[in-house]
């Protein structure tokens, strides 16, 4: 095994993700200033881009074809446990647009950031997210995708948690380790039960991989293992946890609006490139487990579905300008669930293409509003409540334009990104299942309403708040203005010119149905114009009832409250816990009760003995000399037993001496 | 030169060495717990030397049991530690020669 050895193979992907990781260690053991760490973090990933790149050409026009680089890690036993980096569409694609937004966000963060005392620390975490997510879309082994899996979870903790001196931010990172960790369970167990069914980790082994189709076959023949679910289901029911977990579906949401309290550009790395498209990246990858099953993907497109609603549904009464963005990712990688699901349904191979075209149109237009999102807050001075801001548009014009182009590209209004992406997710539903088709485009109707009510919150109107709203810097807008040009055109180009739907899944299929796409329009410009009418000209201000509140009154409090997810929480996991330490303390006191009760006899029978045979018999005679003696020598051993924990150390060690020296001398 | 068994040997005595000087004498519990951490490493190293250069190394028994050590003593050092914290909070510090408890 030679990691340099890249001569003749795609070994040279493990690049991508080593120069972050170059970058995080010299930034972790030197740590720089605040410039030069960003300098450094900056410029390694820019590395990574341009292999990222290289490797997103290499894959285009052979979107059939995947290439491995694969070797062994350990060998216990006659087990190979073996690890792998992986080149094809998928790996290709996800990379390029990793690495793209990342170095967009890692330029943004030099700025926003800029104030802060640890900023080295930060790009140190930052790297070390990069290094986990680009791991984790490069390797070819189940193993090392959990690895760098992990890698995520930590790094994400780190940076949710940035600013820890908040009690209110430690405790969303804790949340969100927490949680994801009940997903990463999940996933353990479906790693493990892959690795016992199949014997390998690898996904592609020239044939005899775990998405390759001998081993599928032999899964898909081990019939209802577990709940009517084939092998191939199975394992891919436990990895759809962990993915569960990670892209923040029901019910292990929670933690995704709470992780908000990192800095932004930890927000939009979070939310739109990275760790929540980790868990639809891993079902995209694990695609073929899940098509194995039909059940799985009817699982995963109702398990997307609802999350969209619900998510869309809170986004509506939220008054934080990014708690909204949060739902709406919430909501968003939902649809993205419908589209993996709903998808396989209707075109088997070719709906991971589906899932995914979403996921990439979506990086780049959520990352652009949290962008926008920490511009417009940086210039209010730091207020991220809707109800302060107001008539920002006319004093932050760059910015302002910006986020309205990744607006619209959310609310799929036609021609934009968005728009193309979600309506291959709706026409794949509207072949498949039409419960899900109408949840998802009313969710989508949502998203178009939720979007313009903030726009309207933020943009028009008189400014509300306090601060001296002002424009910021270049290093921030610029990122904006490149990510909002790709937010508006990425779409039309990609799949009309370029057919990125073939590309991702190497499977041909027709694109459109005119019904879906007018229901679409109607969808987009109807929530919008819903919106403007509520909105536009109503009064709003932080003492203002919310016009849609006003008309629904009890329900919105609802929403507001999130529908009482974490309340729900709170009074079943933690009163169950509760509970039972209650309960363990009433048993406690039981065990007590009865050790008391032994206790009194023990000490009646023990009284008798002292009063009687002790006292008269043993102490006068014989016992009172002894003691004597034995308190004289108590002397002696008060000495060593002087409370000093390494004279006990020395005695020992001198012992150990001693034993050693007789050992040396006798045992021959 | 080659390195042979008892260049690790050497090395492990001499790391065990430094392990055992300091948890004698240095005050510091903290310090006191990464000397004993030393000393098992140098434990380690010897396992694993000796693993390397037995007649038949496939067998993994060198690794295995380091790796079990290195678990249980990630183990301790994190029991180790939460002692220390609450030691701290009884006793207000860490210097063993004020922390004489364990004679009453």
């Amino acid at each position: 095994m030679n990691l340099l050895d890249f001569s003749h193979s795609v070994g040279w992907l493990l690049w991508i993700p080593i120069c972050p990781l170059i970058a995080g260690v010299i930034l972790a053991f030197f740590n720089p200033t605040g410039k030069f760490s960003a300098i450094v973090a900056i410029a390694a990933l820019a590395v990574s881009l341009g292999f990222s790149l290289k490797a997103f050409a290499g894959t285009w026009g052979y979107e059939t074809h995947t290439l491995t680089h694969n070797f062994t890690w350990i060998q216990i036993a006659g087990v190979n446990l073996e690890f792998g980096v992986v080149l094809n569409a998928l790996t290709g694609s996800m990379v390029a647009m990793v690495c793209f937004i990342g170095l967009l966000i890692f330029i943004y963060s030099a700025s926003y950031m800029s104030h802060d005392a640890r900023m080295g620390r930060f790009f140190c975490y930052l790297s070390i997210f990069m290094v986990g997510m680009l791991g984790l879309v490069v390797s070819n082994s189940l193993l090392l995708l959990f690895i760098f899996w992990e890698i995520v979870g930590l790094a994400s903790y780190l940076l949710i948690g940035f600013w820890f001196h908040k009690p209110s931010a430690a405790a969303a990172a804790k949340k969100a380790f927490i949680t994801t960790r009940i997903g990463d369970l999940g996933f353990l167990i479906g790693l493990l039960w892959a690795f016992k069914a199949t014997g390998t980790f690898l996904f592609f082994d020239g044939g005899s991989g775990l998405l390759e189709s001998s081993q599928i076959v032999a899964l898909v023949a081990s019939e209802n293992v577990l709940w009517g679910l084939n092998g191939a289901g199975a394992i891919a029911l436990f990895l759809f946890i962990g993915a569960v977990g990670k892209s923040g579906q029901l019910p292990l949401h929670v933690w995704l609006p709470d992780a908000m309290e990192g800095p932004t550009p930890v927000s939009a790395l979070i939310h739109a490139a990275t760790m929540v498209a980790a868990g639809v990246f891993l079902v995209a990858r694990a695609f073929p487990l899940f098509l194995a099953d039909e059940a799985m993907l009817h699982v995963v497109s109702w398990v997307g579905a609802f999350t969209a609603l619900f998510a869309a549904l809170v986004a509506i009464a939220q008054y934080d300008i990014k708690r909204i963005l949060a739902y709406s990712t919430v909501s968003q990688l939902g649809l993205m669930m419908v589209g993996l699901g709903a998808g396989g349904l209707a075109l088997g191979e070719g709906g991971v293409s589906i899932g995914m075209f979403h996921l990439l149109t979506h990086a780049f237009f959520k990352a652009l509003l949290f962008l926008g999102a920490g511009s417009i807050i940086h210039g209010c001075g730091e207020e991220q409540d809707i109800r302060l801001m107001g008539g920002v548009f006319s004093k932050m014009k760059v910015s302002s334009l910006a986020y309205l182009a990744g607006t619209i590209a959310l609310c799929a209004f036609p021609f934009t990104s968005g728009f193309f992406s979600k309506d291959q997710i709706l026409l794949s539903a509207w072949t498949s299942n039409s419960v899900v088709f109408w949840i998802s485009a009313f969710a989508s109707l949502l998203t178009a309403f939720y979007m313009t009510r903030q726009c309207c919150y933020v943009f028009l109107g008189k400014y509300r708040g306090e601060g001296h709203v002002h424009e910021s810097p270049a290093l921030m807008t610029v990122p904006l203005v490149i990510l909002a040009v790709f937010a508006l055109i990425m779409g039309v180009i990609s799949e009309k010119k370029y057919h990125v739907l073939h590309y991702l899944s190497g499977t041909d299929f027709h694109q459109h149905e005119t019904t879906v796409v007018i229901i679409s329009v109607i969808i987009a410009i109807g929530g919008i114009a819903l919106g403007l009418i509520v909105y536009a000209k109503a009064k709003m201000g932080i003492d203002v009832v919310d016009p849609v509140k006003r008309a629904l009154g009890t329900p919105f409090t609802l929403l507001e409250k999130r529908l009482l997810a974490d309340e729900l929480y709170e009074a079943t996991v933690f009163k169950l816990w509760n509970a039972l330490a209650i309960n363990l303390t009433a048993f406690e006191s039981i065990l007590n009760t009865l050790v008391d009760a032994l206790t009194a006899v023990v000490v009646s029978i023990g009284n008798f003995f002292s009063n009687t045979v002790d006292r008269k018999l043993i102490d006068k005679v014989t016992f009172d000399g002894t003691c004597t003696r034995i308190y004289k020598s108590s002397r002696i051993n008060a000495f060593i037993q002087n409370g000093f924990l390494q004279g006990y150390l020395r005695i020992l060690t001198a012992g150990a001496v001693v034993i050693g020296v007789l050992f040396l001398v006798f045992a021959r | 030169m080659e390195l042979t068994l008892n260049h690790f040997l050497v090395l492990s005595a001499i790391l065990f060495s430094i392990g055992l000087v300091g948890a004698l004498t240095r005050r510091n519990i903290i310090i006191m717990l990464i000397c004993l951490e030393i000393m098992l490493n140098a434990g380690n190293l010897n396992l694993i030397a000796f693993w390397y250069y037995s007649p038949n190394p496939e067998l993994m028994h060198g690794p295995l049991f380091t790796m079990f050590t290195i678990a249980i003593a990630a183990t301790e050092a994190a029991l180790g530690l939460a002692l220390v914290l609450a030691i701290f909070r009884h006793y207000k510090t860490v210097d063993l020669e004020q922390i004489q408890g364990l004679k009453e």
